[in-house]
This record gives structure tokens, sequence and C-alpha cells, in this order.
């Protein structure tokens, strides 16, 4: 079944490679803001990432050296944030506003250079028997390894969460950071791992960007991406398995608003391409107003600086 | 009588400005149930949290059972053999039981196993738990027995508690006891820190009593007064509250059926409220906190509007009243948490006294603040109700909790209220300011006016209601006369055995 020239097969198939970034983005955040800590700046540390991956893929010709280095870049960024933050008790909200336009900024000066350069083809892991499976060989298992990462990724991130005593910590840590500092938990030395791991996603899905999906290096290559990501960590009520869902859902209105610009659709394209935004904007509102509220559970010490004297 | 388990020997510990504690010293021996006494400021809480091992001592030595004992953490502490039960609850609303409890061990077993363990020792020691409830749904009886199960999982050698009783009802206390005297025969040594003499005259076989960072006194408390302990503590001679009873004056503020659900998550509802305050007169609303009280402060206080009718002030229906409307037909409110909801912590005492004073005290003139006024309205208030504090210019966080709710109190009282509403008024207060401030109340209402006390403490609401009345669940029992009510009628009129209610509601 075409809708006007739309696979479905293959819109499904390319929501699995377009949701990967925002999920890996996501990933990190929700995990940031488990520990209690909002960092804004996920956008920032995404196109850092972006160009650190590039840059180190290029020059090795390595795409799996690229994420690392990626990996590398965006946590680099999260440290200056974790400093500000935890140690130098800035607000939270201004430092990681901050941290995007400055991410920004650096981004742009390292990729001077690197402008029109394709970039090393990332490996594609068709699995065998699986990936010939009609409708879900394609949809599920032909894609690149970062997209088994980002999956694998969501799962050990809802299993650390829920099963370990660490992620228990880091839960409890969120959620009243006095309650476990006086319990003898080290809140600030948490709440940095907790950075850096959302750093370092980021990264990776920056570079998702640059490597794969574009696959070169342009201004502004995430192009928002970072801001979707923090909408869809809220949208999942901080949860890493509804995060899945929401990364399938926002990934799915930007390929199929792709999609419907491809079929000529008698839509204007600026309309079409405000859609993803449209949708984050209202769901962040429908979540948010009245009942649906009490349903949010955002952790506690959300946002809030800890000072150990208090 | 038993051996010493925990030697404290010339503990020193300063802050910048201020000394915490100053060469303490003293024994806590096994199976005994030993009291800190001490005003707020006195150094109680920097000393138990030197033997949680949450602060370092400058100066000084512990030993624990005979060695040397320096715990540079609260897991060292742990692991030694000692728990603390907090006064603000250590606890995570989001998380379930099991979990909470899972925080505060050192090795915690697989929650499955934990589970079963937390039933069989709640059940063992009297305080049944279900280990899958959701912490943020129970009361705070209920919350109070996780932070002790989380202590006794750990069998430790030493127990501290931190006011523990604040918040529980006669019945809940009862129990509490019972559970801390079959802990002690078991060998175990409980360092209890509490405000309330009588407590600690019914538990407690020794005494040690803090001022001003000094050890100044011991005492046995079974043979020594209440009285006497509370004047060591202050060091001084203690004022009863006194009052000139007025009385029969006319009727001022009326609710009638008030109805309203909470706009709070896990609030309650109030059902069908009623009740009238007349001049002169003091009425005591009592009550497990969570059982309405907030809830019908908002309403009181117009933060939530209602009917017309069920609020009436001097007879004319303010329901949908704003509250500044209120304020200024005589209808004044100062509801609890005097950090955020009472004052703006980071303001200064100077906006804080513009924030409730505005209308009454005529401070702002054509959308202009007039701070001169506001200044002096502020240092009239730290004159008249003795705010211990610099100035006007200081930030309300920087005060001390009795300081700051003098001067919350004060700022309502300085307004010349018709009715005044208060709620908490000397919740986590010292026991000066405490007298201090239902001292100001009862005056207030022998001026004249018509007070209206929410508490959750009892001796406090026997000692200034002439009324009183409790809510439970949202609905209020009907008033009667405080004096002559013996403490276990109004333990049943709390836990709801009055009307159709059943005393397991907390269950």
């Amino acid at each position: 079944m075409d809708l006007g020239g739309i696979s479905p097969i293959l819109l499904l198939a390319s929501l699995m490679v377009a949701s990967t970034p925002i999920l890996l983005a996501a990933l990190g955040e929700l995990v940031v803001e488990r520990a209690g800590v909002l960092n804004l700046g996920v956008e920032g540390m995404m196109i850092t990432g972006a160009i650190t991956g590039f840059a180190t893929a290029v020059a090795t010709g390595s795409p799996a050296l690229g994420f690392l280095g990626a990996a590398a870049g965006g946590a680099a960024l999260s440290v200056i944030f974790a400093v500000l933050v935890l140690w130098l008790k800035s607000n939270q909200v201004a430092t990681g506003l901050a941290l995007t336009l400055f991410g920004l900024g650096l981004a742009s000066l390292i990729g001077q250079g690197y402008q029109g350069i394709r970039a090393p083809s990332t490996a594609r892991l068709d699995i065998p028997l699986l990936s010939d499976i009609p409708a879900l060989g394609p949809i599920l298992f032909r894609h690149d390894w970062v997209v088994y990462l980002g999956l694998a990724l969501v799962a050990g991130t809802w299993w650390f969460l829920s099963r370990t005593r660490a992620g228990l910590t880091l839960r409890a840590v969120g959620e009243n950071h006095d309650a476990a500092h006086a319990l003898g938990y080290h809140v600030l030395r948490l709440r940095f791992l907790a950075i850096l791991f959302g750093g370092a996603c980021a990264g990776l899905g920056g570079a998702y960007l640059s490597l794969v999906r574009v696959p070169q290096w342009t201004e502004g290559v995430t192009a928002g991406a970072g801001w979707i990501a923090l909408a869809i960590v809220v949208f999942a009520s901080w949860r890493p398995l509804r995060l899945l869902l929401g990364a399938w859902l926002f990934g799915g209105i930007s390929v199929l608003q792709l999609n419907l610009q491809a079929a000529n659709v008698p839509v204007p394209v600026e309309v079409l391409s405000m859609a993803p935004y449209l949708v984050t904007i209202l769901v962040l509102v429908l979540i948010s107003s009245g009942r649906g509220r009490a349903r949010l559970a955002a952790p506690g010490s959300l946002g809030q600086p800890f000072h150990a004297s208090r | 009588m038993s051996d010493v388990l925990l030697a404290i020997r010339g503990l020193t510990k300063a802050y910048p400005g201020v000394i915490a504690n100053s060469d303490v010293s003293f024994d806590i021996r096994s199976a005994s149930v030993h009291a800190l006494l001490g005003e707020n400021g006195a150094g109680k809480s920097t000393l138990v949290k030197t033997i949680y091992g949450l602060v370092r001592p400058d100066v000084g030595t512990m030993a624990l059972g005979g060695r040397p004992y320096a715990p540079p953490e609260p897991r060292a502490a742990r692991a030694a053999g000692v728990a603390m039960v907090f006064q603000h609850f250590s606890l995570f609303d989001a998380l379930d039981v099991a979990e909470n409890i899972a925080l505060g061990m050192e090795n915690p077993p697989p929650l499955r196993d934990l589970a079963a363990r937390i039933t069989e020792v709640s059940h063992e020691y009297g305080l049944p738990l279900d280990p899958r409830r959701s912490v943020g749904d129970l009361s705070a009886g209920e919350r109070q027995r996780v932070e002790i199960i989380r202590c006794l999982l750990q069998s430790p050698r030493l127990l501290i508690m931190d006011e523990p009783t604040s918040v529980l009802t006669p019945q809940e206390v009862e129990i509490l006891f019972r559970t801390l005297r079959q802990l002690r025969d078991e060998g175990m040594a409980i360092l209890y820190i509490s405000h309330k003499l009588e407590e600690i005259r019914a538990l407690c076989e020794e005494a040690t009593i803090l001022r001003g960072g000094r050890v100044v006194a011991t005492c046995d408390p079974r043979v020594t007064s209440a009285r006497r302990m509370a004047e060591m503590m202050v060091g001084g001679t203690l004022r009863t509250p006194a009052r000139t009873s007025v009385g029969g004056g006319e009727v001022v503020l009326e609710v009638a059926s008030l109805t309203a659900s909470s706009p709070r998550l896990h609030g309650t509802a109030l059902r069908d409220v009623t009740f009238s305050v007349s001049r002169g007169e003091v009425l005591g609303i009592g009550g497990v906190a969570g059982n309405g009280q907030d809830e019908l402060l908002l309403a009181l206080s117009g933060e939530m509007r209602t009917a017309p009718g069920m609020v009436r002030l001097k007879g004319e229906p303010v329901g949908t009243c704003r509250p500044s409307e209120r304020r200024a037909r005589g209808l004044l409110c100062a509801p609890e948490e005097r950090n955020g909801h009472a004052s703006a912590p980071d303001m200064t005492l100077t906006e804080n006294a513009f924030l409730t004073g505005r209308v009454r005290e005529g401070l702002a003139r054509r959308g202009l603040v007039n701070w001169g006024a506001a200044t002096r309205f502020a240092e009239r208030i730290i004159q008249s109700f003795d705010v211990r504090t610099p100035g006007p210019g200081v930030a309300a966080r920087s005060l001390s909790g009795g300081n700051l709710q003098k001067f919350v109190i004060g700022r309502e009282i300085l307004q010349r209220p018709e009715v005044l509403v208060v709620n908490q008024p000397t919740w986590g207060v010292d026991a000066a300011a405490a007298a201090a401030i239902r001292q100001a109340l009862l005056d207030l209402a022998s001026q004249g006016a018509a007070v209206v006390v929410v508490s959750q403490d009892l001796d406090e609401l026997m000692e200034i209601s002439d009324r009183f009345a409790a809510l439970n669940e949202g609905r209020l029992s009907p008033a009667r006369p405080a004096r002559g009510l013996s403490v276990e009628e109004i333990g049943l009129l709390l836990g709801g055995a009055h009307g159709m209610e059943v005393a397991h509601a907390h269950h």
C-alpha cells in the first residue's frame, strides 16, 4: 500500500534511523534529570559531538573512532556545565542555555576546515536471516550499528535505573538530595557522573547526524534536535521505555514531513517543517496541563542547586 | 546500671561566627534511653551529626564500646552500629518502602528478600508496614515507621531519634514508646531528642541538657519536673502563658458546611467542615498533619476559593474573596512552613513585612512601595516580638526557626486582626519562643480578636484553647470545651472515632 508514493515499510525503516540521534541525546538527558539536574545545553553538546566526531572520523578514517571522539567531545563540554552548576552553584537554566550557545559557536569554529568533506561511511549490520524477513527485515534488521547501540542503551538504562543499587541511588539523589546527603551519599559526585554520561550521549547523537544522516559537516547540523530531545524526556515522564516511544513518534513525524514534501502534498513546505516542533509544543502543553500534571512525576529535586550545609 | 556504650569527651565544633559545640562530654549506656535536651541552636543537631558522621569535630574524641570512634561519614557510623531517625524525614516520596529502606542500608539484600524481612521485623515490633507502597502515600506515622524499620534492620547498638513524636497522635506515640522500650530491654542504647518534656519524663532514664553549645546540666528525668528541665534549658525561669478570659463575644467567623477538594497532589478534601469563633475566643483545631489542615488554611486565607456562604466574616459571605480583600476586612492568616509559605526566604524582613502588611498598614500608595513605612513596620515587629536579628535588612532565611516564626506571627498580630488563623504556630520552635508566641496569641484574644489555632501539638492546644475540635480525613469534629478533655478522649477524636469514621482510617 502506497500513500501518494510513500512506502510504509521505507517510512518505518527510516523512522528507526531518524529517531536515533534524538533518542541518544534524550537518553543522556533522562539520566541527568533523574539525578536532579536540568541541563538545557543538549543542543550545544550535540553539535559539539557532531563536529568532534566528524573531525575524528575524517582524521582516522574510522567511523567507530569518530563516535568515540563525539562522546568525548560531548562529555568534555558537559564538564564545563558540571563544574559551573555543581561546584560554583550557578543557575542551571541559564548555564544550560549558555552552554548551547557556546557549543554552537565552538562547533562552527572547529568546523571551519571541514565543510564539503564526506565522512567515511558507517557499517551497516545486515543481520543474516532476520534481515530477509519480509517487511520486518527492512524495518528492524538492516541498520547501522549505532541504531542498535541506541536501543541497547535504552534497555541498559532501564535496567540500570530499575534494577541496580547505583541506579536506585541515582534516583534517590534526584528525588530528594538533602535526604540522600543525610544518608551519606555523594550527591555531587553522582550528579557529575550523570552529567558526563548525558554529555557523551548527546555527543553520540550529534555525531549520528554528521556521520550517518547527512553525512557531512554543515553548520547548525543539529537544527534543534537537542530541544526535541529535552521535550521527549518530559513526554516520557522520565522513563526509558517510554522515551523510546517518544523518540519514534518524533522521528516518525520528521520523516513523514520529509516524505510529504517529496510527495508534493499541497501544504506549504514551511508548515511541514514546522510540524515536529509544533507537535513538541502541543505534547508539552497537553502533558503539563490539568490532570496530566499529576502523572508527570518529575524528579523531586530537579533543577534545584544542592548545598551540603542546609 | 549498665556499661557505657558511647563515651563523648570534649567535643568542640565551631562554624564561622558561632561555636556549635564547646567541650561537650557525656556517656550513653547500653540498654538505656538517654535524652538530649536543649533549645534550638543549643547545639543538639551538630552533636548528633557528629555522632552520625555527618560533621567532623574540631577537637574531642568519642569511643564506642571502648574503641576509638571517629566516623568520617554516615556509612562508617552505620557500619559501627549507629543508626539515626531524622527529624525531617529523610525519605524519598517517589520510591516505595522497600527501596527507601534499601537506600539506608550498607549491604541490602535483593529487594524481594528485603520485602520479606521488612514485613517480618515490622510485625515483630508492632509497626506494620507494606513494603510495596509508595512512601508519598503514607501518613506521617507510617513514614516514621519506615525510618525506624530501616534502622532496626541493621541491628544497631545505638539508635538516635531526633524529635520523633512531633507528628504523631497520642496513640501513635504510645506505640512508638512501646517499641522503644522493647528495644531498650533488648540492650539497645537510644539517644532521644525532643522538646516534649513530659514524654522524656515518661521514657528516659538520663538526660543531658545543652545550652549555647555546652553541657549545662544532667539529670534523671523520672524525678525532675518538666518545669525544672525547661528552666535548665532556657537558663532562667519560664513564664506559663496566662490569660484573662473574655469569652461570650459575638461570633465573627463562621464556617458552614465547607466542602472543597484539595488543590494539591496527595491532598485531603475538606468534607462538611462547620465551626464558628467568637470575639475573645481561642479555638484549637488538632489533628495529624495531612488530614485537611493545609486545605482549611487555604480556604480561610482565600488562597482557595469556595462557595460564598461557606466562609462568613462578621455575617458577610467572603468565600469568594481574594486574600487581600479578606485581610482588608480583618481576617488574617499565618500559614505553616515559615520558609516558603509564610515568608519568602530570600527576601528581606522589610520586604516580607510589606508582603502581608501592604493593605492594612497602608505600605503602598498609587502602586509605589513606601519603603520607609515598610521598614518601620518591620522594625516594630522585631522590637515587639523580640526577634533576634541584626536588622530588618537581612534575608528571612538567615533567621533561626523560632525567630522567623515570631516574626511571621508578630507581623499578623500587629495588623490588629479581628480574626487570626495560625497553622502550627510553634512547630520546631524552642520553648522560650513557643511560650512567647502562645502568650501573644492569648493577649490578642483578650483584646477581643477571635483566634483559630491549627496545631499538631496537643499540649499547646490544651494550654491556650477555649474550645477544641479535631480534623480527621477532612472532617471536623464538633468543638468541645477544652477544659476537662482527657488525652484519651482527644486521641480518639484525632483517630477519627467520632461519627461514622473508624479508628483504623490510617491503615
